[in-house]
């Protein structure tokens, strides 16, 4: 039965036989994606538990005034500027799946087009991320400042590093594309890229609800 | 401006779907409603976030956690096509997360956030 399975995939699914009928690439980036659900856990759950426990301000959704210098600060966060950011990071998913139907169609105008634009959005995000974190530093906050200053910082700070990895793994495909092209038979490669980001994106949306949606 | 890659020559073996995997992905025209969904599920949690009236109610926070609860489901669906990949797939990727829920959860019980009243 096994050998009838590793047949099918031999002939259907452009890789090698294995003993689970499924490409030990894709088998990998899942179990990758599995390891980082923990490890997005335990920053996630950090910054819960440690949420309206700071002792001194600026606190993210109300205003605080320093009892020492008198000095109001206002609430951190900006919610207009993050919610664009987080538009533009669902539509990079969206220019994601579209990259490598391209590539799977062996279309490589488009493939180009849509890696590119993947790689253009997912820097956007990056460089929202960064107005973000100067702006915070500008009005008071740091990683020092308080538990919402050190938690906030590590939780987006990670994110955003997965980020930049996606998009130099992106930036690398387009250059191979534009290089020599990617081939159907290639598309694995741009799938597991695919996956990756997209689990970039389900982690910002679980973040986006609840560090800034939720007061 | 299609993007279908179906390929109807899948045939399904003794590992169920697993021969499926890889092969039957959403088109275009689902790829754009699932974009527009995203994109309108993210306006209505901005706009209820800037209703006082509704920020002040104890449906706020459920509210704001099942419209992101069904934003998260509909990528790994759609985008990651967990819908119509293997089952070993779904198992790596769901197995974990529940259990990293759970581990949220079991936190916030632990210290003090979440609260069971008999």
């Amino acid at each position: 039965m096994a050998t009838a399975a590793i047949d099918t995939h031999d002939t259907h699914a452009g890789h090698p036989p294995t003993s689970t009928g499924l490409n030990n690439t894709k088998v990998a980036i899942w179990a990758f994606i599995g390891s980082e659900c923990f490890f997005f856990a335990s920053l996630i759950s950090t910054y819960l538990i440690y949420r309206g426990r700071s002792l001194v301000g600026p606190f993210p959704h109300e205003a605080w005034t320093d009892p020492a210098t008198g000095h109001v600060y206002k609430a951190i966060l900006n919610i207009p500027v993050t919610s664009v950011s987080t538009f533009v990071l669902l539509m990079s998913s969206l220019a994601m799946v579209l990259a490598h139907s391209a590539v799977v169609r062996g279309d490589r105008k488009s493939s180009k087009i849509w890696l590119a634009s993947t790689a253009l959005l997912g820097a956007t995000f990056l460089g929202f991320q960064a107005y973000e974190f100067t702006s915070f530093v500008h009005e008071g906050l740091t990683i020092h400042t308080n538990l919402f200053g050190s938690s906030f910082f590590i939780l987006t700070g990670f994110h955003g590093a997965h980020v930049t990895a996606g998009v130099i793994w992106l930036l690398t495909l387009l250059f191979i594309d534009m290089k020599r092209g990617l081939t159907p038979d290639e598309a694995i490669n741009v799938d597991v890229c695919a996956l990756y980001w997209h689990f970039v994106d389900v982690v910002w949306i679980a973040i986006f609800t609840l560090v800034y949606l939720i007061k | 401006m299609a993007a279908d890659h179906s390929h109807s020559n899948v045939s399904h073996d003794s590992h169920g779907d697993a021969a499926a995997h890889e092969h039957t992905h959403p088109d275009w025209g689902t790829y754009k409603w699932v974009a527009l969904i995203l994109a309108a599920i993210t306006a209505l949690e901005v706009w209820i976030y800037y209703i006082p009236s509704f920020t002040a109610t104890k449906l706020f926070v459920p509210v704001l956690l099942a419209l992101s609860a069904i934003k998260f489901t509909i990528v790994v669906m759609f985008y990651m096509h967990l819908k119509y990949d293997a089952k070993l797939f779904r198992a790596l990727f769901v197995a974990p997360l529940v259990l990293a829920s759970f581990i949220i959860v079991g936190l916030l019980f632990l210290f003090g956030h979440l609260k069971v009243s008999f």
